[in-house]
């Protein structure tokens, strides 16, 4: 947005933390799958269930089936990455321009606009997504998609009740005097002032996608054995829990420790977005 | 300094109403008439809810959605009641500005004091980049704000009361309208800077021609500076008079009544105004 955002984020203590675990998360994500010996497909009969040692070379141990957990961890990170930031940021896309407009336009064509916010509301999300399953087969990008077509909904009805009352606020209608049109009062004077809750939703929205994609991996509608993301790896430690636990506690670590961040790097980016805060 | 004119004065409004959805009851603006001629400092003056700002609203096509605007009002002999949307948005802020009551809520938050300046002139004159920053810190320079080039870079919340009504008048005459509507300008304002407020109007209308309608409820601020002075009261104009007659001898109670309200402030006004 401007020059000294920068400058004002590297002076967060919090944020910039944040940043560079996630940033460490992220490298560590694309880097380890590519130098380490093992891939996350392979079982090894004779591997099966190591605990971490240096030795063997399995820092973190293996699976059931021989696997390198370390190498099936940073692989469920990015799918679960991805599927996390892409999802909420087409959600976030769709849902800021629908609330905004809504919002600012009012009368006919905001009810009309909302009356289908409700309708794709009262869809139920699991018959829905497996309806596009049936359809178009199983699919990342189908997640995408889904998970995308239902978190707008949140996204747009909160946009647009704070566009109702930015509406009414003195500077929109000196904007207005000023002869502005519609376009560059919504893209200059109101998404500027939403960024605020916008930020603070899409880090509220990311960890949510990450559990929501767990949970459609669960019922066998997302990421398809042996590809698998953070949230089937935490499903599948589960069932070993007693026995060996690293299988559990490594995943769901990582998972915390991402969303943990995300909530972090939120709070940071509202702070440091808002000129008002100084961002201290 | 008003000199009859052959041609149509500026602005030329005849019996304009405003009735809002919510009220049929009662208007907010009743048959309303005056004219304003080029250079002149128009007094609009009465007690809040008295329909002055609904007036200066309907002049720009403003009005709350449904609000119903009868009656006519010419701009240069061109109607504006009724005008066309894309035509009106042309008209505002290029030749029609207005400026607000409260300059802590008229200016965006989250941009900086040259972004706001410059979009006005990217909207009306598609100025931009270098030229436009020129244009703005000018403009600044003109309302006598002290380092222009620096205070573009700032955000609102940086700048003293005063300072934003300076920058929101900027903001007003950068594309040099004829008519700048002046909605409650001091209102907001303590006592001194709303001096400095009044004396930077008057100059710029000797400046530049611009004309100005200056609402207000406070007959100390009309007496400095307007020409004219209408009297408005239950969205009706009671009286219509010069500056000097108006206060040497008020024709209607009302009016009357209003001055003794503000003869019990006159002291401090007499104290700080120059």
């Amino acid at each position: 947005m401007n020059g000294g955002l920068w400058q004002r984020l590297r002076a967060h203590r919090a944020g910039m933390t944040s940043l560079i675990v996630l940033a460490l998360i992220v490298i560590g994500a694309i880097v380890v799958p590519m130098i380490s010996p093992y891939d996350y497909y392979t079982p090894y009969w004779t591997q099966i269930d190591q605990p971490p040692s240096l030795t063997s070379g399995h820092l973190l141990g293996t699976d059931d089936l021989g696997r390198d957990l370390l190498v099936r961890i940073m692989w469920g990170c990015r799918i679960s990455l991805l599927v996390g930031i892409l999802a909420s940021l087409v959600s976030l896309a769709i849902g800021v321009v629908w609330g905004t407009l809504a919002g600012y336009l009012g009368g006919w064509t905001d009810s009309i606009m909302m009356r289908v916010v409700d309708v794709l509301y009262s869809l139920p999300f699991i018959p829905f997504v497996i309806v596009l399953t049936v359809l178009f087969g199983r699919d990342l990008v189908l997640i995408f998609v889904a998970i995308g077509a239902v978190s707008w909904l949140d996204i747009a009805r909160i946009v647009r009740g704070q566009t109702l009352s930015l509406k009414t606020r003195e500077f929109i209608q000196a904007a207005r005097v000023a002869g502005l049109g519609t376009s560059a009062i919504v893209r200059r004077h109101l998404i500027p002032n939403l960024l605020g809750i916008v930020m603070i939703y899409l880090t509220l929205t990311i960890p949510t996608v990450i559990l929501f994609e767990a949970f459609l991996s669960f019922l066998g509608l997302g990421a398809q054995a042996p590809l698998t993301s953070l949230g089937v790896l935490i499903a599948d430690g589960a069932s070993q829990m007693q026995s060996f636990p690293v299988l559990l506690i490594a995943p769901a670590f990582l998972l915390a420790l991402i969303v943990y961040c995300l909530n972090f790097l939120g709070d940071a980016l509202r702070d440091v977005l808002d000129p008002r805060r100084g961002g201290s | 300094m008003n000199e009859p004119e052959n041609e149509e004065p500026l602005l030329w409004v005849r019996g304009l109403c405003v009735q809002h959805p919510g009220a049929p009851k009662t208007m907010a603006v009743r048959h309303v008439s005056f004219t304003l001629a080029t250079g002149e400092i128009l007094g609009i003056v009465g007690e809040s809810g008295s329909g002055k700002t609904q007036l200066m609203l309907s002049l720009l096509g403003l009005n709350e959605r449904g609000a119903q605007v009868t009656g006519s009002a010419r701009f240069r002999g061109e109607e504006l009641i009724g005008m066309h949307e894309s035509r009106l948005r042309a008209l505002r802020g290029e030749r029609l500005a207005m400026i607000f009551q409260d300059p802590m809520t008229a200016l965006n938050p989250y941009l900086r004091i040259g972004t706001q300046l410059t979009e006005v002139l990217a909207a009306h004159r598609r100025m931009r980049g270098s030229a436009a920053r020129r244009r703005a810190q000018e403009l600044l320079e003109a309302v006598h704000i002290n380092e222009p080039r620096h205070r573009l870079q700032q955000f609102p919340h940086e700048l003293s009361g005063g300072m934003r009504q300076r920058v929101m008048i900027a903001m007003a005459l950068l594309c040099e309208p004829q008519v700048l509507l002046a909605d409650e300008p001091t209102t907001a304002l303590d006592v001194t800077v709303q001096a400095q407020i009044l004396a930077l109007l008057r100059e710029l209308r000797e400046r530049l021609g611009t004309a100005i309608v200056l609402v207000t409820h406070d007959f100390g601020v009309v007496a400095e500076t307007a020409d004219r002075v209408l009297v408005m009261q239950h969205g009706q104009v009671i009286e219509e008079a010069g500056v000097q007659e108006l206060f040497d001898a008020p024709r209607e109670p009302y009016t009357a009544e209003l001055l003794r309200a503000t003869r019990a402030f006159e002291l401090t006004a007499e104290d700080v105004l120059p």
